[in-house]
């Protein structure tokens, strides 16, 4: 096995177009690589290639960690952070990482869809930033090609005022999302309501926000029809961690709760 | 290949064949079996250690990534023959069982302690919240670490 430590991006960019594998925290490849499933003959490091780390007001770099979203991120984006398997995951887990592995249950990723943010992928050819929506492409499949990095995440110059964030596992602490979601709501009433582990990936529920983005004063009835929406609007399945049902139930009661939050 | 890291306080080279992780290398190459391997996938804490400062599992850190590093294991929080406030403070109150979880605890709690000398339990449950025991139910461990804070009951 070979492993590069780069200097600078383009020393990285250029071991990636070598075919070697990134490497950040490593949370989630080096779970690969103790289980056999993995095992890489080049790798990358990106752990401490500055320019990966550099938080530039709405640009987060990909090698961001969790630890510091916890403290410095956006309210609904530090909420999901905190929420990120242990604090030893959330020292080492990056931002970039949780894009790239993809999972269904990636916390960070509602947060993401929500304010509509896009990410940005380089090669040694140059780079390009995607919608969210053209990032994540399937259960654990992005449209990162394999010569590619993740370099960086672009939010909104401007975040809506309200936003929230909730999660349910099995338990309090180190546990994948059975289902979580971020609502965030604009002074004009503009609503957006984002879901993880009620699909393939991320996922908004776009009927609900477009009726309850036109409800300045939501009443009762409309909160409840907004519940209603989002449960109609995801597309859980069954396995191991919970049922169909009960995801789609769950995913109405968050969302009309955060949208309460918001509205206090 | 080689990989050369600063592991408690003294330069150390070991060699890595595979894409081996931290733990294996400390344990197998280096023989500090002090960080122990139970999960092998970050859940359950029992290997933690401080890698540049930063509490991790060494479990999933790849060995050849800690070149350059500087590394403490629960061997180096303490004078050899000696326990460090928090292994006293665990020992006066009984809070170690079987003991497999001990060392990872050890440590989550040494890196709390240095960043807020007085935590609250809530603050302690949560500097633990990526250490499972299995035995203690945590009642005995929190407590030990409430003492040491100057907040025993």
């Amino acid at each position: 096995m070979e492993i590069h430590h780069p200097r600078t991006l383009d020393d990285a960019l250029q071991a990636r177009a070598a075919g070697a594998t990134p490497l950040a925290g490593g949370t989630d490849l080096m779970v690969e690589v103790n289980f056999g499933h993995s095992r890489p003959e080049l790798v990358v490091a990106l752990r401490r290639l500055q320019e990966l780390a550099e938080w530039d007001g709405h640009r987060i770099g990909s090698a961001v960690t969790w630890r510091r979203i916890e403290r410095e991120g956006p309210k609904a984006l530090a909420e999901a952070a905190r929420t990120v398997g242990s604090p030893q995951i959330r020292n080492a887990g990056t931002i970039g990482g949780n894009l790239a592995t993809a999972s269904p249950a990636g916390d960070g990723h509602p947060f993401l869809a929500a304010v509509d943010a896009s990410i940005e992928m380089a090669s040694v050819g140059g780079s390009r930033t995607v919608p969210w929506e053209d990032f994540f492409t399937g259960v654990k499949e992005t449209s990162l090609r394999d010569d590619e990095l993740i370099t960086a995440v672009h939010l909104p110059e401007r975040l809506p005022p309200r936003q929230a964030f909730a999660k349910i596992g099995v338990r309090n602490a180190m546990v994948i999302a059975t289902v979580c979601c971020v609502v965030t709501r604009d002074e004009d009433g503009t609503t957006r309501a984002a879901f993880g582990s009620v699909g393939p990936t991320v996922l908004r529920a776009r009927a609900a926000e477009e009726m309850i983005s036109a409800e300045p004063r939501p009443s009762p009835a409309a909160l409840e029809r907004f519940q209603r929406l989002v449960e109609e609007g995801v597309s859980p399945i069954t396995d191991h961690r919970s049922t169909e049902r009960y995801r789609r139930h769950a995913a109405g009661v968050l969302a009309r709760r955060l949208l309460e939050r918001c509205l206090r | 290949m080689m990989v050369s890291f600063t592991l408690n306080g003294s330069a150390v080279t070991a060699r890595v064949r595979h894409p081996l992780s931290l733990l294996d290398i400390l344990r197998d190459e280096i023989g500090l079996r002090g960080s122990k391997g139970a999960c092998h996938q970050g859940e359950c804490g029992s290997c933690s250690v401080m890698l540049d400062g930063e509490l991790v599992c060494s479990c999933l850190v790849m060995a050849a990534d800690a070149e350059g590093s500087e590394v403490v294991t629960v061997e180096g929080l303490s004078p050899a023959g000696d326990l460090s406030p928090v292994q006293e403070a665990m020992h006066r109150a009984g809070a170690v069982q079987c003991g497999f979880c001990t060392p990872g605890i050890v440590v989550a709690a040494a890196e709390l302690f240095e960043e807020n000398p007085r935590p609250t339990v809530a603050e302690i449950r949560d500097a633990l919240a990526g250490n499972i025991c299995r035995c203690t139910g945590y009642n005995a461990i929190v407590r030990a670490l409430e003492s040491l804070a100057g907040r025993s009951r």
